[in-house]
């Protein structure tokens, strides 16, 4: 009771704290010099329509990197400590035959909108992230309509690898053949607007949505695990 | 005004969060007010870079950059934030469960390795 | 306009105190993922689409799931007789 007090105290002196600093904010009517920089110059510099895009993908490009290495890291303990642990529990019931009929019926069909949403990163809304999450949960639908299906890792695990060592030779080139690493104006810029413009921005893109879609994948299969019956081993 | 409304929600999403996080003894409920504090620093963030009546940051055409866009920056930081967030949670939810086999329970008053 | 943004920010916070303050553990797993879904439309009036996105797809989909499963492990344990609780 005196620890839920405690609780309360505190969080009574951050919500204080918190609220006078929003008492004083004033919400901006101009972007700060960066941001107007990226806004106003990107057009020119790399042609990609959406700016946010941009900013993932080629000015903090190297954020990018560092965040799916996160993730490989993360999935591949969650991968570990699962594989350690495996569940031996009885069967799933399978799912019903319309959720069956639905998932086969609508799995290529997700993985096609997954694949759009990435290859348009640069025009529209979406991107690699996004695209590789609805790739992500495409599997995650056939692993909920036939949850006895054994589906290996090793798939998901090659095109991890070939797609993150394919992102990191892409930024070497833009080390040789442009400003910097992951520079994306290895390739012209093209026309404003068309699909195969802004260099190397959509390349990069696809192969990020591959590695997030692959690493969401297995982080997901991880954690559904496996019902085969098999060996018991406890510890 | 619309960044106020939205700063704070976020900040009581950041209070809700915390004091689930603070006052819960079950691992997953704990987990569950981590997620809720992650989507509440993520509001902060956006609405911080909100601008008063501008557009998203996609230009239609280039005859157009004088119209005002909102900052892209925290954007984009808050779209790979997010997707780590997803890292972290499974990340955490698969020591939830290594301990539920380790120890049978997931209450954190039945781990006392540490207490002295 | 604003009307709208205020209505989204009262839903959100209100999924999460119910997700905080519910008894079962699968309503509150459930109402974290509709707070998550809240949230991304709140990410739309703040003019952010690629965050909105983000968040409807990873935030409130693959999370919420992911949750479920873990969940599912430890229930399936339990009811294994593996555990003594």
């Amino acid at each position: 009771m005196i620890k839920k007090a405690l609780a309360v105290l505190l969080l009574a002196q951050l919500c204080t704290i918190l609220f006078s600093f929003l008492s004083v904010y004033q919400e901006p009517t101009s972007l700060n010099a960066v941001s107007s920089h990226y806004i106003h110059n990107e057009p020119k510099e790399l042609g990609a329509a959406n700016a946010v895009t941009a900013v993932v993908v080629t000015y903090r490009g190297l954020d990018t990197l560092g965040e799916v290495t996160i993730l490989f890291a993360a999935s591949v303990v969650v991968g570990l400590l699962m594989f350690l642990h495996k569940n031996e529990s009885a069967p799933r019931r399978d799912g019903s035959e319309l959720l069956k009929t639905g998932a086969s019926l609508l799995f290529p069909l997700i993985l096609l909108f997954g694949a759009y949403v990435f290859i348009n990163g640069h025009l529209s809304p979406g991107g690699g992230f996004q695209g590789g999450a609805i790739i992500a949960s495409a599997l995650m639908l056939t692993i909920l309509a036939n949850p006895n299906r054994h589906v290996g890792h090793g798939f998901f695990w090659a095109i991890e690898s070939i797609s993150g060592f394919v992102f990191v030779l892409l930024g070497i080139a833009g080390l040789v053949l442009a400003g910097g690493f992951l520079d994306s104006r290895v390739l012209p810029p093209g026309t404003f607007g068309h699909v195969a413009s802004a260099g190397l921005i959509p390349v990069i893109y696809i192969f990020v949505g591959l590695k997030v879609g692959a690493e969401l994948s297995s982080v997901v299969l991880s954690l559904h695990g496996k019902s085969e019956g098999g060996v018991q081993h406890h510890d | 005004m619309t960044s106020t409304i939205a700063m704070t929600t976020g900040i009581l999403l950041v209070l809700i969060g915390l004091f689930a996080i603070l006052t819960q003894k079950d691992l997953i409920r704990i987990i569950v007010g981590f997620s809720i504090f992650d989507i509440g620093v993520h509001v902060i963030m956006i609405s911080i870079g909100y601008i008063s009546d501008a557009t998203a940051p996609i230009i239609e055409n280039l005859s157009q950059l004088g119209q005002s866009y909102v900052d892209p920056v925290p954007q984009a930081l808050v779209l790979t934030a997010i997707v780590i967030g997803l890292g972290i949670s499974a990340f955490m939810l698969t020591f939830a469960v290594f301990m539920f086999k380790k120890r049978g329970s997931l209450d954190i008053n039945s781990f006392r390795d540490l207490k002295w | 306009m604003e009307i709208f943004l205020i209505i989204f920010a009262v839903l959100t916070v209100a999924s999460a105190l119910i997700a905080v303050a519910t008894t079962k553990k699968a309503v509150s797993i459930l109402a974290a993922g509709v707070m998550g879904l809240f949230a991304s439309i709140v990410f739309i009036f703040l003019a952010a689409p690629d965050v909105a996105m983000t968040e409807a797809a990873i935030g409130s989909g693959l999370t919420t799931f992911i949750f479920f499963f873990a969940l599912n492990r430890v229930k399936s344990d339990r009811a294994q007789g593996g555990a003594d609780d």
